[in-house]
């Protein structure tokens, strides 16, 4: 069995402008959504305590709010988590409150309106340890595309590194405008997903640029676009391989990872799929616009190149 | 050409037996046991408790599986949860005869149910997160500002007493913010002040001001020892958590530091989280200051002028009381608190052992102040309160001192528990908490592995239809991938997430890249004409280079987040950096082997089984199958 029957290299190049408006419009209403609407930001970065619930039976949502009403609580939500058993109360942050026994306290007040429901967990987060996490995660995305540039610069050419690292930027923007366009929580897991996307698509433009360092050092009478056209033909059907087994995986947790997993394999998702589109038609124009030719590959030695991955492979 | 040498063989083969080996024990599931461990510092749990905790069982007949014992204490297995909690009371009731004051810490426990000879080799199962088997964490946050005025409060009494012994006049001591201030009334009797006390506190950096007709010198801490004492602080509260922790019953807690001025707290199990957290958030503290019974100053103070150096607490009761600012012992010259009655009135009350620091400046107040009162303060969550405030009769010796006063027996107990316990060095605030309950937790378990099952089937069953014998290789690699990484894993005591399971799962979904990868290649170089041997050699060859810089990449992503990441994310990161590493090694070395294996012995390979190579430029497909 095999998918791609490729008779000739395709033109991706020829389209290249194409492929970078519709990207720079996504990418833009990414970023629109991500200012107008912003990210509906889980309990670990805003601080504040969730309680979750279970009830033997279907949970009456409008009881329990009622019920919290009265105990004094107020900007609650309550929603269902994953079944209608399941329930979630956000409370937010609030300096006069004791924060220590608030979950007691929650769960005293269902009681009384609302009886049955069996504490699942508590999350309670501070003020300070929400703004250090945020800290920490833009700490975290600086040090990955620093890391990542480096590398790829050192590697390859200062063209290939930053149109890598511009194209999965790309990704992760529009990763989160999904994220703020239909208010899907934000959770430190989705930090994680986007983080490991960042790294997992980056690799994606590797493989294509690999081939095209391979290609401008052996075929020799190529036009740039034709070498980028040969390079991204050649790697297509691994790439949509490689790309679809991991989606396979991502697809499993979807289904059977339960609520937890939910958004974290809902960003992978999308990085997934926006990981195949901008490596093979974000990077590769832009590779081409910044004017790379075979004159930068023909002179490095291959040896010293070598030598160099043995050492990034030790870190 | 596709040859290995033996080494290389028998590498792979004792790197996949030990893998083997020590995933094991994760699949053997956890028995019910009880846990005996010591409560003190000066008790050692020995084979003397194990024959103990031996007769116990045989005498109360209960069953038991076997006995151990090791470095945290002795381990009895049950047979079922049942069995467990009637042994737990029996031994509760054996080793803890005195419930007020606890030798040993009976718990329940979770034992691995692997057999004995996988745990002498030290393949122990992975350690489940509380995500995994519920229980609560805490992360707490010492307030070092706290620790520091705490310390200059103490200073200022220790500057008192080096004046005193030198017969150096002051006007009066006070701590203004992060400063002492000590004034004098001329300039010969300060510069005598100074070098007595830069000779005997060194942690102190001194400064004179002149102020109008009033000499002062101004104390600070030195920045490093304001760092120890942070240092200090934080260590202390460990250690005082540490004391309450066993008080539980906690089986295996997880009490560490995180940064410079945080502490975090797992307590796996617990299922009564306000009481855990009314013991962790107590921070009682003992503070002995004298009462200022000057008449007129208490009805001043409650109409709202309090005189300078004191503040007006309640005492037990709620009758106010004005008590001086300066604390004359705190709880850190504690050396035992036990609850027991007064002699005399048989009211319940609390036994103070002092050290003999604080017996001599006992001994000194009680001999200074006859006939005037005393407050002994309990200081929880920042409130005092006055226990109890007796008049001096007498000059008190020897460091044993009482406190009785309108308290109850389980107060007394409670009081005591506290002091004993040991006082937090700085106060601290509960910063984040999460409470999972064990219902969660297993469930959290199942979907992990379902997901992971089943994306590893899907990837299984696409790889073997498209790739044929190639995949069925592939598909091998990934699962010893999955073999090494929860060896290393187990190996490491790891311990296990849902993020880190979602982690595992993820590796597998990318580490298939790399088989891809080759397979692609090897696919190519048939295509282009090359012999099937070459093929297979040219194709690892090439996809090698490859495979590492799209590793190193992903592992950069995962290193920072190892770096920043916290909690759950850290979890995700370790499995996933670890993942990394793995998977280069199984997808290259091993899927290598094996296709050395099965094909590498041929002379005349004509075809391999990679499935269908389409040749560019031929009308009909080539079907090349074995």
């Amino acid at each position: 069995m095999e998918f791609f029957r490729i008779k000739q290299d395709i033109p991706f190049m020829r389209h290249a402008l194409k492929f970078n408006v519709i990207s720079l419009v996504t990418f833009l209403l990414a970023v629109v959504f991500l200012f107008t609407m912003g990210l509906h930001l889980s309990v670990e970065f805003t601080g504040g305590t969730l309680v979750e619930v279970k009830y033997q039976q279907a949970a009456d949502l409008e009881k329990i709010r009622s019920s919290l009403g009265k105990s004094g609580f107020s900007d609650y939500s309550v929603q269902n988590f994953g079944s209608s058993q399941d329930v979630m109360i956000r409370l937010p942050l609030k300096s006069d409150q004791n924060t220590n026994q608030l979950g007691e306290a929650v769960m005293k007040s269902l009681d009384t309106e609302a009886p049955g429901a069996s504490l699942s967990r508590v999350e309670f987060v501070g003020p300070q340890v929400g703004k250090e996490l945020a800290e920490n995660g833009a700490m975290a995305l600086l040090l990955v595309i620093i890391g990542i540039v480096v590398y790829l610069a050192f590697r390859f050419e200062w063209r290939f590194s930053v149109s890598a690292i511009i194209a999965n930027l790309h990704d992760v923007i529009i990763i989160l405008g999904f994220f703020a366009f239909f208010q899907w929580e934000f959770s430190l897991s989705v930090l994680a997903a986007v983080l490991a996307v960042l790294g997992y698509s980056v690799n994606e433009s590797v493989v294509v640029f690999d081939r095209v360092r391979e290609t401008f050092k052996g075929k020799r009478g190529l036009s740039t676009p034709e070498v980028l056209d040969h390079a991204i033909t050649s790697t297509i059907s691994r790439t949509i391989i490689t790309h679809g087994c991991t989606q396979l995986m991502v697809l499993s947790m979807l289904v059977f990872g339960g609520e937890t997993l939910h958004y974290f394999a809902m960003a992978l998702t999308i990085g997934i799929c926006f990981g195949i589109y901008s490596s093979v038609l974000v990077a590769s124009p832009l590779v081409m616009w910044l004017g790379v030719s075979r004159e930068q590959f023909i002179p490095k030695p291959k040896k010293t190149i070598e030598g160099a991955t043995d050492d990034g492979a030790c870190v | 050409m596709n040859r290995y040498p033996l080494w290389k063989y028998i590498t792979v083969a004792i790197a996949l037996v030990l893998g083997f080996v020590y995933t094991l024990p994760n699949f053997f599931g956890e028995s019910p046991a009880v846990q005996v461990s010591s409560a003190k510092a000066t008790l050692k749990v020995d084979d003397l408790a194990k024959a103990r905790v031996e007769d116990v069982l045989k005498a109360a007949g209960i069953a038991n599986d076997g006995i151990v014992l090791d470095s945290v204490g002795v381990k009895a297995r049950f047979k079922d949860p049942d069995t467990q909690l009637k042994a737990k009371d029996t031994l509760e009731k054996a080793f803890n005869p005195n419930a007020a004051d606890p030798q040993y810490v009976v718990a329940l426990n979770l034992l691995a149910a692997s057999p004995q000879w996988l745990t002498n080799l030290h393949a122990l199962p992975m350690y489940l997160g509380l995500d995994l088997r519920g229980g609560v964490h805490f992360l707490l946050q010492v307030d070092m500002k706290g620790a520091l005025t705490k310390r200059l409060d103490s200073t200022g009494a220790d500057l008192r007493t080096v004046l005193r012994d030198k017969n150096i006049r002051h006007a009066g001591i006070n701590r203004e913010g992060d400063r002492l201030t000590v004034k004098f009334r001329d300039l010969e009797t300060r510069d005598k002040a100074k070098s007595a006390i830069s000779d005997s506190q060194s942690d102190l950096l001194l400064s004179e001001v002149a102020d109008g007709a009033e000499f002062k010198l101004v104390a600070s801490l030195k920045p490093e020892a304001q760092k120890k004492i942070g240092e200090f602080a934080v260590k202390q509260n460990i250690s005082t958590l540490h004391n309450r922790i066993n008080e539980l019953g906690v089986a295996e807690p997880v009490i560490q530091q995180q940064g410079a001025d945080r502490i975090v707290v797992q307590l796996p199990g617990v299922q009564d989280t306000a009481k855990a957290k009314d013991i962790l958030g107590r921070t009682a503290t003992l503070e002995i200051r004298m009462v200022d019974d000057t008449p007129g100053a208490l009805e001043a103070a409650q109409a709202g002028s309090v005189p300078f150096g004191t503040e007006v607490y309640n005492e037990r009761g709620g009758r106010p009381l004005l008590v001086k600012k300066q604390v004359v012992l705190t709880g850190d010259r504690l050396t035992d608190a036990q609850p027991g009655f007064d002699t005399q009135t048989q009211e319940a009350a609390v036994h103070l052992t002092l050290d003999s620091a604080g017996s001599r400046i006992f001994k000194d107040i009680t001999r200074d102040n006859v006939g005037k009162r005393m407050a002994i303060l309990l200081i929880e969550k920042g409130k005092g309160e006055v226990v109890t405030a007796p008049v001096i009769r007498t000059e008190i010796g020897g460091g044993r001192v009482q406190i009785s006063g309108r308290m109850t027996t389980s107060e007394a107990n409670d009081t005591a528990l506290l002091l004993r316990a040991g006082s937090l060095a700085a106060p601290m605030d509960i910063i984040e908490e999460r409470t999972i309950g064990p219902s969660l937790g297993a469930e959290n378990i199942k979907k992990g592995f379902h997901s992971t099952m089943w994306g590893f089937a899907a990837i299984a069953v696409f790889m073997i239809i498209y790739y044929q014998m190639f995949g069925v290789v592939s598909v091998l690699a990934l699962a010893s991938n999955l073999l090494f990484l929860v060896a290393i894993l187990s190996l490491l005591q790891a311990t296990l997430t849902l993020p880190g399971i979602a982690a595992i799962a993820l590796t597998l979904g990318m580490a298939i890249d790399a088989n891809v990868l080759i397979n692609e290649r090897i696919r190519e170089e048939l295509r282009n004409g090359m012999p099937p041997q070459g093929a297979i050699s040219e194709g690892y060859e090439r996809a090698f280079g490859t495979i590492l810089d799209s590793n190193i990449t992903t592992l950069i992503a995962g290193l920072a987040l190892l770096i920043f990441g916290s909690g759950p994310v850290r979890g995700f990161a370790v499995v996933h950096c670890l993942g990394i590493m793995t998977s280069i090694f199984s997808s290259v070395v091993v899927s290598r082997s094996l296709v050395n294996l099965i094909y590498g012995g041929k002379k005349k390979l004509g075809k391999v089984a990679i499935g269908q190579i389409w040749k560019a430029g031929s009308t009909a497909a080539v079907n090349e199958q074995k």
